[in-house]
């Protein structure tokens, strides 16, 4: 199997996974349950997951380990288990991708803001350099640290990542629009600055994932786009913000809606299109089909 | 010697900006200036009284802070900075105040909804409140039905703020609401939270919904 980023570099367009959340619930996790533990307690249903990202024609599939950092599993007490939970975490999704799909390993935030000192820089490293050691055990091909919020937290969990595994790594914040109508992240990070900030960390991939719906995600492309013109770009779109109906969370933007926007991103060069929260099987499918067609054409 | 009125000033400045000490690397335009630990210090030895330094710098501070943060111009990291700054200041004015004179305004008890494990919203509603003279009972994360009730039980004419960054703990939050509602109607529930919105707070049956801390505030210094 081929480098990602010499995969990238070929020209297509490629296709990762949509939402895992959204998709744990369905299949019945309850909210008070540590998500990650499924890799050990219900390995086949997220197995499942994986594959019907797969089987959607995902070329890229991520694993059930985004809150799989030692500091978050601690909330559930289940620090200790860490190492085993994200050795299955990957090894089901690499289960699921066979030969022919990348497997990006996911980091998720700490939980812990650094300048509050409720951490040090060093525990935190070192959560995520042993979570990222176990994905790469497990057999992810790349590792992706994901839904950033803070510099500082990613600089720390992209060099636990390079300084310790031989993977690719993926860099993606999540941004929210402020009322002036740009866009920054809670903690004042804007796209130009996570790009410009973060060039020479050690990931070679960057992005934006959560937190907005199709539209707003095109803005924040382009705002990377208009600062760097040659960074590989990852974007994960949710499928807007949800609505309760019932007790249920409902997102509203369809596949077919999603879909027909997938040009827009296309036209920005984004190297790669996914799905986040809200998103399903059927988005990818729908994407998988535009994608395609695109990367015919050209 | 700096003159009465303006120590005051310079003492509601550093909590606006954040600037603990004279130690202190934030912010970068204040190195080596006094910071929010010596004003305070200063105010008391040239005899302000404690209340009026709460009143008239670190509350005026903290209020602008909110605002700020409210309207984008600020955003988490200084909030954590000014709380900061102000935490410092209360060191030096909690022996001047009797238990509960600083706390004017009221209680506010507030957790994050069942299943949820995320504070960081919470902690910042919690700090602007804090900031803006009220008592707060922080209940920390993943907090059931029944700790809400008997904390209210434990607080008569106490407020309550619940907050939620998932959506599948949002459902919890509807069933605390509903309890609650259902024991104390009269007692005023805030929610807050990423996914929450104002015609979620109206379906679940809540008295008020801001997408920021500063809403709350407003609200409940209204309401007391």
């Amino acid at each position: 199997m081929k480098n990602i980023i010499d995969r990238i570099n070929e020209g297509s367009v490629l296709l990762s996974d949509g939402a895992w959340g959204t998709m744990l619930y369905d299949k019945g996790l309850e909210s008070t349950e540590c998500p990650e533990l499924w890799n050990i307690t219900n390995p086949d249903k997220v197995l499942q997951i994986a594959k019907s990202y797969v089987d959607a024609g995902a070329n890229i599939i991520e694993t059930n380990s985004f809150g799989g950092s030692r500091l978050k599993l601690d909330m559930y007490e289940l620090g200790d288990r860490t190492k085993e939970i994200n050795r299955a975490a990957a090894k089901i999704s690499k289960e699921a991708a066979g030969e022919d799909t990348y497997v990006f390993g996911s980091i998720g935030p700490s939980g812990k803001i650094l300048m509050m000192g409720e951490v040090s820089e060093e525990e935190v490293y070192n959560a995520f350099c042993e979570q990222a050691v176990s994905l790469e055990e497990g057999g992810a091909n790349a590792l992706i640290v994901e839904t950033m919020t803070a510099l500082d937290e990613a600089t720390i969990a992209i060099k636990a990542a390079k300084e310790n595994t031989s993977l690719p790594v993926i860099c993606t914040f999540s941004f929210e629009k402020t009322v002036n109508g740009d866009y920054r992240t809670m903690m004042g990070v804007s796209p130009t600055d996570m790009v410009s900030t973060l060039m020479d960390s050690g990931a070679t991939i960057f992005g934006a994932n959560c937190g907005n719906g199709f539209d707003g995600m095109v803005e924040i492309a382009k705002e990377i786009r208009d600062t760097n013109q040659s960074v590989f770009l990852m974007i994960q779109a949710n499928a807007g913000i949800p609505e309760i109906i019932d007790g249920k969370s409902h997102f509203k933007e369809s596949p077919e809606e999603m879909a027909a926007k997938l040009p827009y991103l296309i036209d920005l060069n984004v190297n790669i299109i996914g799905g986040c929260c809200g998103t399903t099987p059927d988005h990818i499918s729908r994407f998988a089909e535009v994608i395609n067609l695109t990367n015919e054409i050209n | 010697m700096i003159i009465m009125e303006d120590l005051l000033e310079k003492l509601t400045l550093c909590i606006e900006r954040g600037k603990v000490d004279a130690a202190a690397a934030f912010p970068s335009d204040m190195i080596g200036e006094s910071g929010a630990d010596e004003l305070t210090k200063e105010a008391i030895t040239q005899g302000f009284n404690a209340e009026e330094i709460l009143n008239k710098a670190l509350f005026k501070g903290m209020q602008t802070v909110g605002v700020r943060f409210r309207d984008n111009e600020i955003f988490v990291p200084e909030v954590l900075m000014a709380a900061k700054a102000m935490n410092t200041a209360m060191i030096h004015l909690v022996p001047f105040f009797k238990q509960g004179i600083i706390n004017q305004k009221g209680t506010f008890v507030i957790g994050t909804a069942a299943g949820d494990m995320h504070d960081i919203g919470k902690s910042l509603v919690t700090m602007i409140l804090e900031g803006g003279g009220w008592n707060i009972i922080d209940l920390g994360t993943n907090v059931s039905t029944q700790k809400f009730l008997e904390t209210i039980a434990e607080n008569p004419g106490c407020a309550v703020g619940i907050s939620a960054l998932l959506t599948t703990t949002m459902v919890n939050m509807q069933k605390t609401v509903k309890e609650i509602k259902d024991s104390y109607p009269d007692i005023n529930v805030l929610v807050g939270g990423a996914p929450v919105t104002q015609t979620f707070c109206d379906a679940i049956g809540a008295d008020f919904y801001s997408p920021e801390p500063h809403g709350a505030l407003d609200f409940l210094n209204q309401s007391a």
